[in-house]
């Protein structure tokens, strides 16, 4: 609607050579060590190695790829409804905070490699351990997020609202959720960069498909450059995931990026 | 009859006595400060009368009808501007109404007559960082005036500006409150800003707050823009004696 919002036009792309730069180099310094040392491929491959698996079984990853990116999805939808809807419930009922909170602690302080087995014992090898496992890891950065969020509302904001005879939930609504909204979206950035991490490790523990079953297989065989071709997509999964969520960021926290113009 | 009266009014927070027998009233069209020292309990009086805080003996009235069954009385602007930053400054505005149940066009509707005379104009798709602290003044002054209650409460609504962006905010204020003649109650610790802008001042003593004088101030308007009359210095003078040589606990 209004046009004079400062915009950076070019300096977040001059903001990323440096790290592209440090990414290529680390690379070439990889496949140059490979080169000259004439390390075995079994031992070390080299980057361009890697490059070509990904090349030629990209029929095989990407089928891998659906099944992990689907319970990806599926888990972290799970976690952000019961991290919205806990903590919604928990702000109203400080009561239920002081009951509740110790269990989520607890729940995060479970050794991820002894749960999933146990968790995959119960629920099976289909998508349902991996959607839980992916949740359990993910729901606690952003639960936390959003009660410290609703903590740090403005309490003059508060007080004003309060003297304009708004409910409680009106409050909640026009005041303690949109100031949640910087500190949630710090959490979801956590969440997300585990999601995709928390899936490939159920499935390493028991699945029928995915980019874990990928990884356990080549590791079986010997085969570091196709481990590494699957760490690739992955890798990229998790970039692309992350990507997303900052470009949610931007649309909803729009008044954030307004600055100081007077 | 008094639009805004307080009779024998006295709050103990946390066992510390905060004020102490308040009696005091506004009437329809008038100015009236209370000023006191930092952290005597004036703005408790305004928690009052928001329902952020109860009174533990006394009576409020407002319009002649106790406070509890009467929520609506008076529209609150606090020390700081309180501007949402995630709401653009006409959201702001509109917030009040809002609340009170009219759809946010219609309260468009109703806020955007305004915005000239407050210096808004253009502005109103801005977010609040953008504007400069006079000018979030204002749109929290207009915030507060939409609401449209009988009484409105500014809590040291100068405070918090720089000394010059201060003056000539108070000299816009005072132009638009002649012309408007808003009931309003001001809290304030400035003694030159109370006597410019007031018809009446109560003053308060320290913690707990009692009123230790009530001072009427008839220096003709507009008192802002024009070297202070004699008139005027001479109640300045006479509150500053007031409140420097009231006993109780010292500061």
């Amino acid at each position: 609607m209004q046009s004079d919002l400062p915009r950076r036009p070019g300096r977040g792309l001059a903001r990323g050579i440096p790290a592209v730069l440090s990414v290529v180099s680390a690379f070439l310094i990889w496949e140059i060590y490979v080169r000259l040392s004439g390390i075995s491929p079994l031992m070390l491959p080299a980057p361009s190695r890697v490059l070509d698996q990904i090349v030629l079984n990209r029929a095989l990853l990407w089928d891998n790829t659906v099944p992990t990116l689907k319970a990806t999805f599926a888990g972290f939808a799970l976690s952000l409804t019961v991290a919205f809807g806990l903590s919604i419930m928990l702000d109203f009922m400080p009561c239920v905070r002081r009951a509740l909170f110790p269990i989520f602690v607890v729940s995060q302080t479970l050794p991820l490699v002894a749960i999933a087995p146990l968790v995959v014992l119960w629920f099976g090898f289909d998508l349902t351990p991996k959607v839980l496992l992916v949740a359990l890891v993910t729901f606690f950065p952003m639960l936390v997020a959003l009660v410290d969020g609703y903590a740090a509302t403005d309490p003059e904001i508060e007080d004003l609202m309060r003297s304009m005879g708004a409910t409680r939930g009106r409050i909640f609504r026009n005041a303690r959720f949109p100031s949640a909204m910087p500190y949630f979206f710090a959490g979801l950035r956590i969440s997300i960069t585990y999601a995709v991490v928390a899936a490939i490790f159920a499935e390493y523990v028991g699945a029928r498909a995915g980019l874990g079953i990928v990884i356990l297989n080549a590791k079986n065989s010997f085969r570091p450059d196709l481990v590494l071709a699957a760490v690739v997509i992955s890798s990229a999964l998790t970039l692309v995931l992350f990507a997303i969520t900052a470009l949610v960021q931007r649309v909803v926290l729009r008044w954030r990026d307004v600055g100081d113009t007077r | 009859m008094s639009v805004l009266d307080i009779a024998n009014v006295s709050v103990t927070l946390g066992g510390t006595a905060v004020l102490d027998d308040i009696s005091m009233h506004v009437a329809k069209g008038e100015f009236v400060s209370i000023l006191g020292p930092s952290g005597a309990g004036k703005s408790t009086i305004f928690r009052l009368l928001t329902g952020a805080a109860r009174h533990d003996s006394g009576t409020i009235t407002c319009n002649g009808q106790p406070l509890a069954t009467n929520r609506h009385g008076f529209s609150f602007m606090p020390q700081r501007d309180a501007l949402m930053p995630w709401r653009r400054i006409i959201d702001n505005l509109t917030l009040g109404l809002e609340v009170q149940g009219i759809r946010r066009k219609d309260a468009r509707a109703q806020v955007t007559p305004l915005l000239a005379d407050f210096g808004l104009d253009g502005f109103t798709h801005h977010y609040p960082p953008q504007l400069s602290g006079g000018m979030r003044q204002r749109a929290a002054l207009l915030r507060t005036i939409v609401q449209n209650r009988p009484v409105q409460l500014l809590d040291e609504p100068f405070g918090a500006l720089d000394a010059l962006t201060r003056t000539q905010m108070q000299a816009w204020f005072e132009k638009r409150w002649r012309a408007a003649r808003w009931t309003t109650l001001l809290v304030t610790h400035d003694v030159r800003e109370a006597v410019a802008l007031s018809d009446r001042i109560y003053v308060l003593s320290r913690r707990p707050a009692r009123v230790i004088a009530q001072v009427h101030v008839p220096a003709p308007r507009p008192r802002l823009g024009r070297p202070v009359s004699a008139q005027a210095h001479a109640i300045e003078a006479q509150l500053l004696e007031i409140l420097l040589n009231q006993t109780g606990e010292t500061p």
